[in-house]
């Protein structure tokens, strides 16, 4: 209820303003403009005060080889935008013009089919919210380089909703042999990167996929189709599709042999490390920023996991002393990001914060230690230990 | 809880062999050409399925090896991080606490440096060697590697049986590794 005698005490005395500021109309405040704003544009942009917030690139000889890293601690929500969605690019990005594209299926088929993207959009399709994960997201934490910031150390990770047709969908059209186990997916990049998927996935969940956050794609995720390989490491999922061919062996590209397998201590590799174990990171407060000073802060950030839904987020602000439960914000969609926070009030002493999730196969966000103990430290792909942030007295986070 | 658990293995059974047993044919897409496949299928199996006709021998591969290799790998395949990785040596580094992964050391299989070379080598001009420049550098790869003989030749016979040393270095994912005791949230 507004008090009346109040709004006449403040009509006055904005009555007296109004003598001194005669420009000023009723109601305005000091950032209110007084002349029309921007025209209409057809297509969007965003604020000029939020530039900053970009893919940071990796260091490289090569412009056209290499990542670029999302920026995770200046998101909000479970959705990366595209523009700002990790590259991982191994020669270039293709420039596709939509309308010539095709896509080959062939190989262990009763029917081998060609497919344009015009077919591909007249098919039955789905819509599904997956995060896509770099096999070496945040193995500096293992290597000795973490990274200051959760861009640094975790952004080669985000999460889009994809859609496009099911790949079983386009296996329907052309069948497929009873002694099909394996299909090998290629991509129209200047490396023609290529990898291969065994069938049981093929038919499970793997999108062929047209569009990410309800628009076509962008050139560097894949454009004009990719595939989508839900809770796999990213690099399977195979971007500019033009080549998918059913056999019943893998290939053994160098990209499953010599790259994206894990070297254990005794020498031996592990080979078709596929899935993307469950893994969280707090993205704010987090390491490159700074509390202003004691008090309430909200603890947020991000859990995943690439066998299904997660169940429970654990944040700790004790250096490990006790863990809380995190609040995990709904609705929470498998092999996708989950939100969590934890409302905190800082004490002002410098401790350390981390995050630990589970998963609906019950599977717990494991320790550096207990992975180090487990694979040693040659293997760092597919590394999805405890991420702990320092927080010193003076406000300052650092990597712990 | 036996019951529903009964139920729902019918339920997915029942499901299953809807899916499996009722086949949409969209009639979308079309039918490609024997030769478009051809053109199209550059795959290359471990069994040597899919090498062109070609050869190649170590002297030659050395001559387009300093061609169109060493700017980014070095003279003999030491490598130049970052531009290019070593490509010979390492054999015997992999339980060390630097391992150094070469095609000598590291890749299990020889038709996958012929397809790699094929797929994404030259690094600015990938594709544009010949079947014939692509057996000799990997043959001059293999030598430099200790795997092959100065005089040997490479070809879509002789490459799927050249034995790699770490043919067995390589086992299945046995994830998940790691059981967290103390599962239970506060």
């Amino acid at each position: 209820m507004l008090d009346r005698r109040k709004l006449l005490s403040s009509a006055a005395a904005f009555g007296a303003l109004a003598l001194t500021r005669p420009k000023l109309l009723a109601g305005s405040g000091p950032d209110v403009p007084h002349e029309l704003g921007l025209p209409r544009r057809a297509y969007g942009y965003r604020s000029s005060f939020e530039r900053h917030v970009v893919r940071s690139l990796s260091v490289g000889q090569h412009p056209d080889t290499g990542s670029a890293h999302t920026p995770l601690q200046d998101l909000y929500g479970v959705i990366t935008p595209s523009a700002l969605h990790f590259e991982r690019i191994h020669a270039g990005v293709p420039a596709i013009n939509p309308a010539r594209h095709e896509i080959l299926v062939h190989g262990l088929v009763d029917r081998p089919l060609i497919f344009r993207m015009k077919d591909l959009e007249r098919m039955p399709s789905v819509s599904r919210v997956h995060f896509i994960e770099c096999a070496g997201n945040s193995g500096g934490e293992q290597d000795g380089f973490p990274g200051n910031t959760p861009q640094e150390s975790h952004g080669l990770l985000s999460c889009s909703e994809w859609t496009g047709v099911p790949l079983s969908v386009l296996l329907e059209q052309t069948g497929i042999k009873p002694t099909a186990k394996w299909i090998l997916a290629e991509g129209a990049d200047a490396c023609r990167m290529a990898r291969s998927l065994p069938l049981e996935k093929v038919l499970d969940d793997i999108i062929v996929a047209y569009g990410q956050n309800g628009e076509a794609m962008r050139p560097e995720q894949g454009y004009p189709v990719r595939l989508v390989v839900p809770g796999w490491e990213g690099n399977v999922n195979v971007k500019w599709l033009r080549r998918l061919q059913v056999l019943d062996q893998p290939t053994m590209t160098a990209w499953e042999t010599a790259w994206y397998t894990d070297l254990l201590p005794n020498g031996k590799a592990r080979q078709f490390t596929f899935v993307m174990e469950a893994k969280s990171v707090i993205t704010r407060p987090a390491g490159g920023q700074r509390l202003s000073g004691p008090g309430f802060y909200e603890i947020t950030g991000i859990a995943w996991s690439g066998r299904g839904k997660i169940v429970g987020v654990e944040v700790s602000t004790d250096g490990g002393r006790s863990w809380q439960k995190a609040a995990v914000q709904e609705p929470v969609q498998a092999k996708a990001f989950a939100r969590f926070s934890l409302p905190w009030n800082w004490n002002g002493s410098e401790n350390t914060i981390a995050s630990r999730c589970t998963d609906d196969t019950g599977y717990q966000q494991p320790a550096l230690e207990q992975i180090v103990a487990a694979r040693g430290l040659n293997a760092t792909d597919h590394y999805n230990g405890i991420k702990w942030w320092r927080i010193r007295a003076n406000g300052e986070i650092t990597h712990a | 809880m036996r019951r529903i658990g009964l139920f729902s293995t019918l339920a997915f059974a029942a499901f299953a062999v809807c899916l499996y047993g009722q086949t949409r044919r969209l009639q979308l897409g079309r039918t490609p050409t024997p030769a478009e496949v051809r053109r199209w299928n550059i795959t290359v199996l471990p069994d040597g399925t899919g090498l062109p006709a070609g050869s190649g021998t170590v002297a030659e591969g050395k001559l387009v090896y300093a061609d169109k290799c060493s700017g980014c790998h070095g003279d003999s395949g030491e490598g130049r991080e970052p531009l290019g990785s070593s490509l010979a040596g390492g054999q015997g580094t992999l339980q060390s606490s630097n391992p150094v992964l070469t095609v000598g050391s590291y890749w299990p299989y020889a038709t996958t440096v012929w397809d790699y070379i094929h797929r994404a080598m030259p690094y600015a001009t990938p594709g544009t060697l010949s079947a014939n420049e692509t057996y000799a550098l990997t043959a001059f790869l293999l030598y430099r590697n200790g795997i092959i003989r100065k005089d040997d030749v490479m070809n879509q016979q002789i490459l799927p049986k050249v034995r790699m040393p770490n043919r067995n270095g390589f086992v299945p994912d046995p994830r998940p590794d790691i059981r967290v005791l103390n599962q239970k949230p506060k």
